[in-house]
């Protein structure tokens, strides 16, 4: 009877520890899985710009004997990169990029920073209805209105130039930004702009003098947000631009580079990744913004 | 004295104040105006003109000569293409936006459990696929599908398994396409349930522990009825996006083997652009509008209820 007992008792003290044991090691195991998933992930997540960066520097004769492991590099060679930074037409690409993605930058921040300002602060007639309108055409993928567009900017006379481009492309930017500023200005306190008011502020002035300042980084976001995008378009340049000395990087390297039969491997993964660095440069200096920019969409506004 | 000032205030007051008052609210509303003007104009001229401007495309005939009503939309119903189209986009949406979601999901929850120190880095790491140009990457993955030299194969064949045909056999380059998409988007997923995460309440999970709730109970009762929204929003907002996916298709199969892999935007691209018949590219695009305007629909609806939570 005793023994029983105090077996039990025994058991129940083991399952205490035991379970003390079982959450500690639980625990341990638990950030063992986190590690072991966040490794794996990496090397998937990464493996396709490595392979690409290590295929841009074999040479055309190393890619074209297909022996042996393709993730190795045997003779590495910066020629596919030389090749393209003396290839007039790769470096005019890179212009044309850095012109239209420049201009639409700027005209978006310009519309989207004074609407935003405007719905977020000066309540009028339909500011409601116009700021749930900009969320709306946000959601509007551009492959839903590249053949009407297709149709205007050919009326307009604007195919084959980047200042075609440059006219669609803020229906890509342009309604993410507004809405996202608006999210910014509206998280500015009110008494902020009361004391500019009694200061005796103009609305302009209010704008550029406190409101700006105070939504520096969602402002920073919204550039980065309107530059990435602009960079990466493809559906407007690919439907719009057709000679090659009109084309942005996207479509440049998808279509110049890839060529016929004969595919320069290295100098279109090369290309690829010249093409790729801006926003990833930007990305790696100004990471905090880029995320807060990426997750202001649904959380604020 | 104060009976004065008091009465002077009540007589004086009300008519300059009124009067200042209504100018101001005038010239307030004419100042709005004026700086919203050009986002009216972008999304009257460049979204909603160009969107009415489809559907009135979409009902002509091929030389835009003449208007043959829904002639284009039966043409479409008639061909095999279309509806392989139709079957491809909703399968290559769904699987690939349920993908992302759980890829997304999963390592949002392992960057969470993992110190605070460390989050930083293996974020940055992780986030990499989404901010290289999809265009781009995509050519990368192109020439890793490559069928002489595929590098996939290569590490495939260590493990013992037949080389793939990635882009050759239909059900495979199907598959091809989501694991890039897949590739592509996870990682926005994963910020987004992250930003998440983090803004569920501790004390939620300190309570669930003195009630004795067990790792999966946490999951199933806190976590994901407090992530609920931002769950349904990312998730509708990635379906709109994948839906109208085009780079990723044009890139890596530009529709082929025999026209299998072809989703809404490609193939209106194909038809109306590269074929020259615009009305009936034009009609094809519209067929991605009636599960778009759902999609809006409820991601407006959650984004508007959240903001009112916040509020």
């Amino acid at each position: 009877m005793s023994a029983a007992t105090a077996s039990k008792d025994v058991a129940k003290g083991s399952g205490i520890y035991s379970k003390a044991g079982s959450l500690s090691s639980e625990r341990r195991w638990a950030l063992w899985t986190a590690y072991a998933s966040l490794i794996l992930a990496t090397i998937i997540f990464l493996a396709p710009p490595v392979y690409m960066f290590i295929t841009s520097l074999k040479g055309s004769a190393e890619i074209a004997n297909m022996q042996g492991n393709p993730w190795l590099v045997r003779n590495p060679t910066a020629e596919n990169y030389t090749a393209l930074l003396g290839n007039t037409m790769f470096l005019r690409f890179f212009l044309n990029s850095f012109i239209i993605t420049g201009l639409v930058v700027l005209i978006t921040m310009v519309i989207s920073v004074l609407a935003a300002f405007a719905l977020a602060r000066m309540r009028f007639f339909g500011s409601q209805f116009l700021a749930t309108g900009v969320f709306l055409t946000y959601l509007v993928p551009d492959t839903l209105l590249f053949i009407p567009l297709y149709q205007i900017v050919g009326g307009l006379g604007l195919l084959n130039s980047i200042w075609g481009l440059v006219l669609v492309y803020p229906t890509l930017t342009v309604p993410f930004c507004t809405w996202i500023m608006i999210g910014y200005f509206a998280s500015i306190p009110k008494e902020l702009d009361e004391a500019a008011l009694i200061d005796g502020a103009n609305w302009m002035q209010m704008l550029t003098k406190i409101f700006i300042p105070v939504a520096m980084p969602g402002i920073i976001a919204a550039t980065i947000f309107a530059f990435t995008v602009s960079w990466a378009a493809f559906v407007y340049p690919t439907a719009f631009v057709t000679t090659p000395d009109q084309m942005p990087l996207t479509i440049g390297i998808v279509s110049q580079l890839v060529r016929a039969d004969t595919f320069a491997w290295g100098q279109i993964m090369a290309g690829a990744l010249l093409a790729a660095l801006p926003p990833v440069v930007i990305y790696a200096f100004l990471m905090d913004y880029y995320i807060a920019g990426l997750t202001a969409g649904a959380t604020k506004g | 004295m104060s009976a004065d000032t008091l009465s002077v205030d009540t007589r004086l007051a009300p008519q300059p104040g009124t009067g200042s008052l209504r100018r101001f609210t005038r010239r307030r509303s004419t100042i709005a105006f004026l700086m919203t003007l050009p986002l009216l104009l972008v999304i009257v001229c460049l979204v909603a003109y160009p969107a009415a401007y489809g559907v009135y495309l979409s009902t002509l005939n091929r030389t835009m000569e003449r208007s043959i009503g829904l002639g284009n939309f039966e043409i479409l119903f008639d061909t095999d293409t279309f509806w392989n189209v139709v079957w491809q986009s909703c399968i290559f949406a769904i699987t690939a936006v349920i993908a992302k979601a759980l890829i997304g999901f999963w390592l949002a929850h392992m960057l969470h459990h993992i110190p605070t120190k460390g989050q930083r880095k293996w974020r940055g790491m992780l986030l990499v696929p989404w901010v290289i140009p999809p265009a781009l990457s995509t050519l990368g993955w192109w020439w890793m599908y490559d069928p002489s030299y595929s590098s996939i194969n290569y590490l495939i064949s260590i493990v013992g398994a037949p080389p793939v045909p990635w882009l050759g056999e239909p059900i495979w380059a199907r598959a091809a396409i989501i694991i890039v998409n897949v590739w592509v988007g996870a990682p926005f997923f994963m910020i987004m349930y992250l930003a998440a995460l983090k803004s569920v309440p501790e004390q939620l999970y300190e309570a669930a522990a003195i009630d004795g709730a067990t790792g999966f109970q946490r999951l199933r009762y806190v976590t994901v009825p407090m992530m609920a929204n931002i769950i349904s929003i990312t998730v509708l907002f990635s379906l709109i996006v994948t839906f109208a996916n085009y780079d990723i298709v044009r890139v890596l199969t530009n529709g082929g083997p025999r026209d299998l892999t072809h989703v809404f935007a490609s193939y209106a691209f194909q038809v109306g652009i590269l074929s020259g018949n615009i009305p009936r590219g034009a009609a094809v695009s519209l067929f991605m509008l009636p599960i778009l305007a759902v999609c809006a629909f409820f991601v407006l609806r959650g984004v508007t209820r959240r903001n009112k939570e916040q509020m």
